[in-house]
């Protein structure tokens, strides 16, 4: 097998694999798994093809469920040896395709390293390993009042290690942070099956933080075995208070006036009106359905404080132009708030046989003009759009709803999507809040990035992984790539393509 | 601006072409803190001032050589602060400054790092080329998280030439109380309390007595008041002894450098038992950070963090041959080195400021 080209290691082109002799991988592997943990006929390939970006599918050359450390050790090394790509997998929850299998790599599944190892209830955290489901790690130190924070929309199923690489968050992540805020540390093994440590259980470590950049890096740049979450004392009380508007750039201003009155809510959500009605069909969360906004706003503390706090926030809203506030009575009432809005995704799903989900990141300030935007866009694709935001940190979800079935819809929700991610970009944001950029936004980042910060990108992931092999492909786009999609950014404050109409 | 930035990309050009090392420096307030590094002065204060500001989006950018105090001052005008309050050390401290070092105040445990908070950087890289991270929004994972690696990295990456950070609003209110208790019952109450549902917002321990801070909503500071006992500690006293601390004008510090001595700064997990070297002590962060002041030798006091599960910098005085930070593994210290590579080929930038070579 020839060594890696400088053209892929300097990010101009993507490697190419085809050269990769399953039956010696097949082999190699199978002497250092057990016959349960080495698959490679395609029966039992299938549930693999895809995560939960299902219209990208693409079926591996093996899998493998590796149960101990020192098997991954193994897996790496092999696979390094024989310069086979390796693509890591937790749940398959990602929406960006990022745990998308190669067709002549290795899928890695971490789905067997599914125990809490230990839990400190007095230094207030929890060692687990990655397969861990999220909400799982929640469950086992309810019994000590404490919790692990982040807590995407995903997480009875999805898995620490997942979280990790995507750097989730969840809607209470504007007070509690993001994963990045609730990980000490991440131990992990390289592709050259060298184990590593980063961060600490101190409240930091020596040298660069190479736990940050880990976190969030999509598997690219080692295979995540353990990791040490932080865990928060339960709050005492939390209210939730569901505020209507006749207006969606009332409803967003009303989220800036909040911040404004120097109040940080435990969550703060926004449903359009297209939302709030497809979710009260489903789950009869009780939504204000003439209302064009609704704002979800949490608070919690001590009784004292959330009275306090609920009193303010109710204040602002109203003063805000809400027609409605309703602040919820009991815990009950608290978690129908919520359903709805935990339910926008089935919900979008009962609608219409497919559906796109975005994840840009904008200013929250524009959240408004974006909406005109995602308006005008709905009418030039013929596509409907409905949209949740994690308003409070201007993390947009609009799901397009399309019919992979009729011909022609896909592209259409996809240059939809596209267009979504550009103005995001543009209005001062990002292609991704939580989600990453996996297959998916690949292309987008060709406008978000200039050519040496690509080049940087590449060299960041060389200095983990110098031959490339860790979920080659994804993440970062080749220089290649951005030139055939015809778009890169130029610096300078200069717009990508100006004579491209703007919306 | 623009001409100011382009006047430094061609001087780090120009460096890199001829090997010539530059010591990044802004106000000079930290220059004790890592390695000593040689080379000709590079003075960030050439881009100073605050890029942008907006209270509500909770996010300002502003350039590296900013003075830290002139951005608090800023933020102070609009009920809003740096929640890591980082410590300035000089009057001269530049926000730039603030985030190469990665140090973090008081507020630290309850409320994150400068990492934390860090959302963009811009930077200008060995080879001269102008190059963006991370951006003005609170969730961005498009690309490795670069803004933070930036954190900490003492300039070895590059001079910032601004930086967007979250800010928060100013707690409504604020309470100190005062605890008689030794080191152990300290650690002990610390972390019992860490994982309750209060208020505390800094810890300071030293000399059989531990000084807790609570901030908040003034219903939550009374009712902690309430809970936790202890004696109120009433300002301007509560308020100049915090700054005391996180200046390390405390009584503590004043000395820790004379006659040869060295002060440590121990990061360790919080409930962390007794250090076993002979000094005096000031604990901070809830248990997580001990700062020593002992005749151990190097070999003991780190021997001794990593047995505890930290690690142990040489944080003022003490003998220039002895590394400021831990040694690390072969294996980081391996990926640590080719990532200082790919920022900078050439090694120009503060060469031997954070590890030997780098
Ligand atoms: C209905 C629904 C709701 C969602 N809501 C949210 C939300 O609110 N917030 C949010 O942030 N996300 C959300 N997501 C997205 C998704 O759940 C998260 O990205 C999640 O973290 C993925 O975890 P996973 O275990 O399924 O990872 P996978 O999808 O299996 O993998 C994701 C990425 O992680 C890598 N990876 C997985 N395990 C490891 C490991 N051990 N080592 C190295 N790399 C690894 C993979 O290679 C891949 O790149 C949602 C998804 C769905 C389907």
């Amino acid at each position: 097998m020839s060594a890696i080209s400088e053209a892929v290691l300097a990010g101009e082109q993507e490697g190419d694999y085809s050269a990769v002799d399953k039956a010696r991988v097949v082999e190699a592997l199978s002497r250092v798994l057990p016959a349960g943990s080495l698959m490679y006929e395609s029966e039992d390939l299938k549930p693999y093809e895809c995560d939960g970006l299902s219209a990208y599918r693409q079926m591996p050359m093996v899998v493998v469920l590796p149960t101990t450390e020192d098997q991954v050790v193994s897996i790496l090394k092999i696979c390094h040896e024989l310069q086979v790509p390796v693509v890591a997998r937790g749940a398959g929850t990602g929406l960006s395709g990022g745990a998308t299998p190669h067709a002549f790599g290795v899928l890695l599944s971490l789905a067997r390293f599914n125990r809490i190892l230990s839990v400190d209830p007095h230094s207030r955290l929890a060692v687990v390993q990655p397969g861990v489901r999220n909400l799982a790690i929640s469950e086992a130190v309810a019994v000590h009042e404490l919790y692990y924070a982040p807590d995407p929309s995903s997480q009875i199923a999805c898995t620490i290690g997942g979280n990790v690489a995507e750097n989730s968050g969840g809607v209470h992540c504007l007070k509690y942070g993001l994963t990045v805020h609730n990980v000490l540390k991440v131990r992990g093994v390289t592709i050259a099956g060298e184990i590593v440590e980063f961060g600490s259980l101190a409240p930091d470590a020596p040298g660069y933080d190479l736990l940050a950049a880990v976190i969030g890096s999509e598997g690219m740049l080692a295979v995540v075995t353990e990791v040490v979450v932080k865990l928060t004392p339960k709050p005492q009380l939390a209210q939730c208070v569901l505020a209507a508007f006749d207006d969606v750039v009332k409803a967003g201003d009303a989220v800036a006036a909040i911040i404004a009155a120097g109040i940080i809510p435990a969550g703060l959500e926004m449903m359009d009106q297209p939302a709030t009605v497809a979710v009260e069909d489903f789950v009869h969360a009780g939504y204000p359905l003439d209302a064009k906004a609704i704002l979800l706003c949490e608070s919690d503390g001590t009784p004292e404080e959330v009275a306090d706090e609920i009193a303010r926030m109710r204040q602002v809203l109203e003063a805000g132009g809400a027609t409605e506030v309703r602040v919820s009575r009991d815990e009950a009432e608290r978690m129908r708030f919520w359903a709805g809005r935990k339910a926008a995704f089935p919900a979008a799903g009962r609608l219409s046989p497919d559906y796109y989900c975005m994840d840009g990141t904008i200013p929250r300030k524009r959240v408004g003009e974006m909406l005109e935007a995602i308006q005008s866009m709905e009418r030039k694709y013929d596509l409907r759009c409905i949209n949740v935001f994690h308003a409070g940190d201007g993390n947009l979800h609009p799901l397009i709803l399309f019919d992979a079935n009729q011909p022609g819809e896909l592209e259409r929700a996809e240059e939809f999507g596209a267009d979504i991610l550009e103005l995001s970009v543009e209005l001062g944001g990002t292609v991704t809040g939580e989600h990453g950029v996996g297959i998916e936004k690949i292309n987008q980042m060709c406008s978000q990035f200039t050519r040496p910060e690509l080049a940087m990108f590449f060299r960041v992931k060389a200095a983990f992984d110098p031959a490339g092999l860790l979920n080659p492909g994804k993440a970062i786009p080749t220089l290649n790539r951005c030139a055939e999609y015809g778009r890169i950014r130029v610096s300078g404050g200069q717009l990508p393509h100006p004579e491209l109409p703007r919306f | 601006m623009k001409e100011v930035i382009e006047r430094w990309q061609a001087r780090v050009r120009q460096a890199a072409s001829a090997g010539t090392p530059l010591r990044i420096q802004g106000g000079g307030s930290k220059d004790f803190y890592g390695g000593s590094c040689a080379g000709e002065s590079f003075d960030t204060r050439e881009l100073s001032g605050v890029v942008s500001y907006e209270p509500t989006e909770l996010v300002v950018t502003v350039h590296g050589g900013t003075p830290l105090v002139e951005l608090e001052n800023v933020l102070a005008g609009q009920g809003q602060m740096l929640a890591f309050e980082p410590p300035h050390f000089g009057p001269g401290a530049t926000v730039g400054g603030a985030v190469a070092t990665g140090l973090s105040g008081p507020r630290r445990l309850a409320a994150g790092a400068v990492r934390d908070f860090v959302l963009g950087v811009r930077i200008i890289d060995g080879r001269g080329d102008l190059l963006s991270f991370g951006g003005q929004v609170m969730k961005n994972v498009a690309g490795y998280d670069v803004s933070r690696l930036v954190c900490g990295s003492l300039g070895t990456l590059g001079p910032i030439v601004d930086v967007s950070l979250k800010v928060l609003p100013r707690p409504a209110l604020e309470a100190s109380l005062r605890f008689a208790m030794n080191e152990a019952e300290a650690v002990e109450a610390l972390n019992r309390w860490g994982g309750q549902p209060l208020p505390i917002s800094a810890s300071a321990w030293h000399g059989g007595v531990l000084m807790v801070r609570l901030s908040g909503a003034p219903a939550a500071v009374a009712s902690a008041v309430t809970r936790l006992g202890g004696e109120t500690v009433p300002d301007p006293e509560a308020t100049s002894f915090w700054i005391s601390v996180r200046e390390q004008q405390h009584a503590f510090f004043a000395d820790s450098t004379e006659n040869g001595g060295v002060l440590w700064r121990l990061a360790v997990p919080t409930a962390a038992p007794w250090l076993g070297l002979d000094g005096d002590q000031l604990i901070e962060w809830g248990g997580g950070l001990r700062w020593l002041r002992t005749a151990a030798s190097a070999e003991r006091v780190r021997e001794r963090a990593i047995a505890l599960g930290g690690h142990a910098t040489r944080f003022r005085g003490g003998e220039a041959s002895v590394p400021a930070f831990q040694p690390l593994s072969p294996a980081l210290m391996q990926i640590q080195r080719q990532l200082k590579q790919a920022f900078d080929p050439a090694g120009i930038f503060n060469p031997g400021r954070l590890y030997n070579g780098f």
